[in-house]
């Protein structure tokens, strides 16, 4: 599957798609989704500064004192943050080469990112068991909105690390292969900041 | 950051096995404290918020550069330039939203009325 043969047939498909780029040599492309990122920064920011407006107006409804299981947030935590490692070691072996190893690394991102969004699916479906659904109180809108918001990124984040893992397989790490993994990687990281931000500014100031 | 330029580029822009296994314990540390801080009750209330956020701001700040890979060095100009007016964007929606929100409920909201009568909208 890694034979020149493959790898041209995959490149002149890659240049009838991108006809107008193709003297770029990809780092215009992976500024370009850093501006995306900065964008999706952006609407992180309006949620949360919802988020900070809101979370006082719980209208009698369970505060997030009362809601929040803190250890079990640590430990959503620290599944994202060794899935950003774990990216870093799929990158380290992109740059050496290694086509085997950044595949495994990345299935073993693929499969701690869908450890953190199990934890969160279970989180939301007992606060919804609990009679504490977004439509409860102002402040519990907020909360669904923005935590529901980042858990569809990271999903998205999942899928796309599917579609990576088959492609790096199927072509090789060749020059389109690397430009989409070294975008990913950026997605990825970017969102275990937005989880630094979560787990702070909602979880632990709301456990205050 | 492209395949053309990561072989004369050396480790900067792409990081090692060394600065991410030590961006990674940072953040742990990082996290364990921020955690600690709420969970433990050594700090006294008043000064949890502001060491969570000190924290928080530490961490982004390891992982953007030590992850994200942003710096001064003429590769990673251009998006620590952005990233930086895009932190100046954010700080302007964030606390303008807070300061105006604050003012309109210290200004507007009624004091004396309590959920029921609210919700009766008498």
């Amino acid at each position: 599957m890694s034979t020149a043969l493959a790898t041209n047939t995959h490149a002149a498909a890659h240049a009838a798609h991108d006809h107008s780029h193709s003297h770029d040599d990809g780092s215009k492309t992976v500024l370009g989704f850093w501006l995306y990122l900065m964008s999706d920064c952006l609407i992180f920011s309006c949620l949360f500064a919802t988020f900070a407006v809101l979370a006082g107006n719980v209208a009698d409804a369970p505060t997030g004192k009362q809601l929040f299981d803190l250890p079990y947030v640590a430990g959503e935590t620290v599944l994202l943050l060794v899935s950003s490692f774990t990216f870093g070691l799929a990158m380290l072996n992109m740059h050496a080469g290694r086509q085997a190893q950044v595949i495994a690394w990345l299935g073993v991102t693929f499969l701690v990112g869908a450890g953190f969004i199990g934890m969160e699916v279970h989180e939301f479906a007992a606060l919804i068991g609990e009679g504490a659904g977004p439509g409860r109180s102002a402040f519990l809108s907020a909360y669904f909105t923005l935590v529901g918001t980042h858990g569809l990124h990271v999903t998205a984040g999942l899928l796309w690390l599917a579609v990576m893992m088959h492609q790096t397989a199927k072509f090789g790490l060749d020059g389109i292969v690397r430009r989409r993994l070294s975008c990913l990687s950026l997605f990825w990281h970017f969102l275990d900041l937005i989880w630094i931000c979560v787990f702070t500014f909602v979880y632990l100031r709301g456990a205050l | 950051m492209s395949a053309t330029t990561h072989t004369n580029t050396a480790s900067a822009a792409h990081g090692t096995l060394a600065s991410y296994v030590t961006g990674f314990i940072l953040c742990l540390i990082l996290t364990g404290l921020s955690f600690g801080a709420v969970m433990g009750g050594v700090l006294p209330p008043e000064k949890i918020l502001g060491a969570i956020s000190g924290l928080a701001v530490v961490q982004l700040l390891v992982q953007l550069i030590v992850f994200l890979h942003l710096g001064l060095a003429p590769e990673q100009r251009n998006y620590t330039v952005i990233g930086a007016l895009t932190v100046l964007l954010i700080a302007t929606i964030v606390i303008g939203s807070l300061w105006v929100m604050h003012n309109a409920n210290v200004n507007m909201m009624p004091t004396q009325m309590s959920v029921e009568r609210a919700l009766s909208k008498d």
